[in-house]
């Protein structure tokens, strides 16, 4: 009896892997035609733009609010421990380090997963369950072209954008905890910070993240709405996956990104 | 093609993007400060480079003119090499002297060049010859330690326990393990 | 027959070695609108999709315009379908377009033609469905037979050589049954196109279909006009098209003997 449950359980582990192994093979077959039927997407820029409308100015509000509380809380456990050891003034460096070379990236891609991730899949999702995907392709249109081309690049695009402003508002936030509230002197905060955070190592590998996490979360929302069974179920578990998969890619790919840098 | 208010908002959208990035540029990062722009290498080699790491700063009179590229182990002389790229802007006598300092008491380590007279100048590929080491914590107490202790051998060990009392804030027991041998 | 714009031979198809369709043979004449009648589940909307070259054969083959639609590349298929209309169950209405820009869709993705004359052409499709006055609203603000008239309209943009409804009638109440009818009769005729229809709605097709396909259980059960099949004396067609509860089409999916199945639960 036990031994029957285990090999069941065996079984279902097995049959589960080699589901996530499937889906990751197409997962990649439908990045691998994106990026072929870019083509498309570029001669017809405008459709691009509408989905970084989307993606990336509607979720402005949600990135730009919590970018400064994170820069606030950075800004006043930074001081907190800093103090200890007498060097409140590296609180600037502290912040600004923190939030371009990690903060800015990650927590934008999650923030970017839950709020435009979710839209695009359940969007693409109710596309394929109201056949529009099919009309599409009755009408001899590429939907890979036309649907899912442009809100990859769209994401793609707007995701770096993001997690720049993310920084940028994160550290006026940590300025003005660090400066007015807590009264570190200003002109060591800035010049600390000028003098420790690296254009190129710094603030421009930041960027290569976000980019870098900007296709894998689209792609992730696109594929998992591609993917969804046509079905209220199916769209809401697919949704969901987005989150939780997204979340793991960028939590996993940061810590391989940042091993890469680091040893550079 | 007609706009759209949609454009606009995209329009938005990027500018403020790019305008955060010069922000980070400018505000944030030091690509203003450090702007150096074409450079020449030279080497130099030291016994102990202490916590000398690539992409420190390279000073002279306290003004950042170049940085530290690789450090090398020369298997042969046992010593660091270590490359500098300096702004082809300033030009030093052959004679130049580095040291690597350490900013503070325990701030981070860099090199400074002083200055020597000799008519000719540093090229591009050549070395230092005139070189001081990291002053390495550990070693300077324990040789201020040694050479109290050759003062008088009776004093010795009260003066090790004088010392672990006053210094004892910022050092541990470990650098005084290193009088008996 | 030789002005058959669309044939099918021997036709086989089957998910995972269950086969759907056994061998059916049909014949689509120029001008003509014929439907493909069935009780649900019986293949019907995967024999368009078939014919759309959506999916692929097991067996058999689809030739439209004389080229056989699996035999084709990505390109040949798009070709094809450029040649088609298609008119889905729900009308598959582009819910993030207004009505005028989804009938402009298909032109905008297939021509280069100027905005103005692509306005012209979208007004005069959405007239003829009898809808030009809603060109700005947006697909959710339509109802059900609304949304399948712009579909219509959408479908017939590029004016299509063969159009296809995906049960046109489903869902619909009366008069906009009434209304697609007449629609779908009176477009084929105007645009000199072939017709093939989808349903299982047998009073509404029988009124304007030139020729009528039953399809049971993978192959064509009956064929015909639709006069010849009122007179069928063929059991199947008889119950279809009178609409009896019990005949050859059982009232019970396959299941074992009812007191056997009653007796075990109670063990």
């Amino acid at each position: 009896m036990v031994l029957h449950k285990i090999k069941r359980l065996l079984t279902k582990l097995g049959a589960g892997c080699v589901n996530k192994i499937w889906r990751l093979g197409a997962g990649g077959r439908l990045f691998w035609l994106t990026l072929l039927s870019s083509g498309e997407s570029f001669r017809r820029f405008r459709l691009t733009i509408r989905e970084v409308y989307f993606t990336g100015v509607l979720s402005l509000i949600i990135i730009l609010v919590s970018a400064f509380f994170v820069g606030m809380v950075l800004a006043l456990q930074g001081y907190h421990t800093l103090q200890k050891y007498g060097s409140s003034e590296a609180i600037g460096v502290l912040v600004a380090l923190a939030l371009v070379r990690e903060l800015g990236p990650v927590v934008t891609a999650l923030l970017f997963a839950g709020r435009a991730g979710t839209a695009i899949t359940a969007e693409i999702g109710l596309m394929k369950a109201t056949e529009q995907l099919s009309a599409m392709e009755m009408m001899a249109v590429s939907p890979i072209a036309r649907v899912i081309a442009p809100r990859f690049w769209a994401g793609v695009i707007a995701m770096p954008v993001l997690a720049t402003l993310f920084s940028m508002v994160g550290i006026l936030g940590g300025y003005l905890v660090a400066v007015p509230l807590i009264g570190v002197d200003e002109g060591a905060f800035w010049s600390q910070m000028q003098a420790n955070v690296d254009w190129e190592y710094d603030i421009l590998n930041g960027v290569l993240k976000s980019v870098v996490f900007g296709v894998a979360c689209t792609m992730i929302a696109l594929f998992e709405g591609y993917d969804a069974p046509p079905t209220a179920e199916g769209v809401s578990r697919a949704t969901t996956r987005t989150v939780v998969t997204s979340s793991l890619a960028v939590l996993g790919l940061d810590f391989i990104l940042t091993s890469f840098m680091i040893a550079m | 093609m007609e706009r759209t208010t949609i454009d606009l908002w995209v329009g938005i959208f990027v500018a403020l993007g790019l305008a955060a990035l010069l922000g980070l540029a400018m505000k944030v990062g030091n690509l203003t400060t450090s702007s150096i722009g074409e450079t020449y290498i030279v080497t130099a080699n030291f016994e102990n480079i202490g916590g000398l790491k690539p992409r420190a700063p390279v000073k002279s009179a306290g003004v950042v003119v170049g940085r530290v590229g690789e450090i090398n182990f020369d298997p042969k002389t046992y010593e660091a090499v270590v490359s500098l790229s300096i702004d082809k802007r300033y030009n030093f006598p052959k004679d130049t002297f580095a040291n690597i300092y350490t900013a503070g008491l325990l701030g981070e380590q860099y090199i400074g060049l002083e200055a020597g007279g000799d008519e000719t100048n540093l090229k591009n590929g050549d070395k230092i010859s005139q070189t001081q080491d990291a002053v390495v914590l550990e070693k300077l107490i324990s040789q201020f330690l040694y050479s109290k202790a050759t003062e008088g051998d009776d004093k010795a060990s009260k003066t090790a326990s004088t010392s672990t009392e006053t210094g004892g804030d910022a050092l541990d027991a470990s650098p005084l393990d290193k009088i008996g041998k | 027959m030789a002005n058959a714009i669309v044939e099918i031979q021997d036709l086989s198809f089957g998910y995972k070695g269950r086969l759907l369709h056994k061998g059916i043979n049909m014949t689509f004449p120029k001008g003509k609108v014929v439907a493909i009648m069935g009780g649900s589940g019986s293949g019907k909307t995967t024999l368009l999709r078939l014919i759309g070259g959506q999916l692929k054969p097991t067996k058999g083959r689809v030739n439209v315009c004389g080229e056989v639609v699996h035999e084709q590349d990505r390109e040949g298929i798009y070709r094809l379908r450029r040649k088609m209309g298609m008119l889905f169950q729900h009308g598959a209405l582009f819910t993030d377009l207004s009505v005028y820009e989804n009938v402009a869709f298909p032109m905008r993705e297939h021509t280069n033609l100027p905005e103005s004359m692509i306005r012209d052409l979208v007004l005069m499709k959405l007239n003829a469905v009898g809808l030009r006055g809603a060109h700005a609203l947006m697909p959710t603000e339509l109802s059900g037979g609304m949304a399948r008239r712009v579909a219509l309209a959408r479908a017939i943009a590029l004016d299509p050589s063969i159009i296809m409804y995906d049960e046109p009638f489903a869902g619909l109440d009366p008069i906009s049954m009434a209304v697609i009818c007449d629609l779908i009769r009176s477009l084929n005729d105007a645009l000199g196109a072939t017709s093939i229809i989808v349903t299982h709605d047998v009073e509404e097709t029988f009124q304007f279909a030139d020729y009528v396909y039953f399809v049971a259980d993978g192959v064509v059960a009956a064929e015909g006009t639709p006069d010849e099949l009122r007179q069928s004396e063929l059991p199947f067609v008889h119950q279809f098209v009178h609409g009896e509860k019990d005949g050859p089409v059982p009232f019970h999916y396959a299941a074992p003997e009812y007191h056997a199945s009653l007796l075990r639960g109670a063990r």
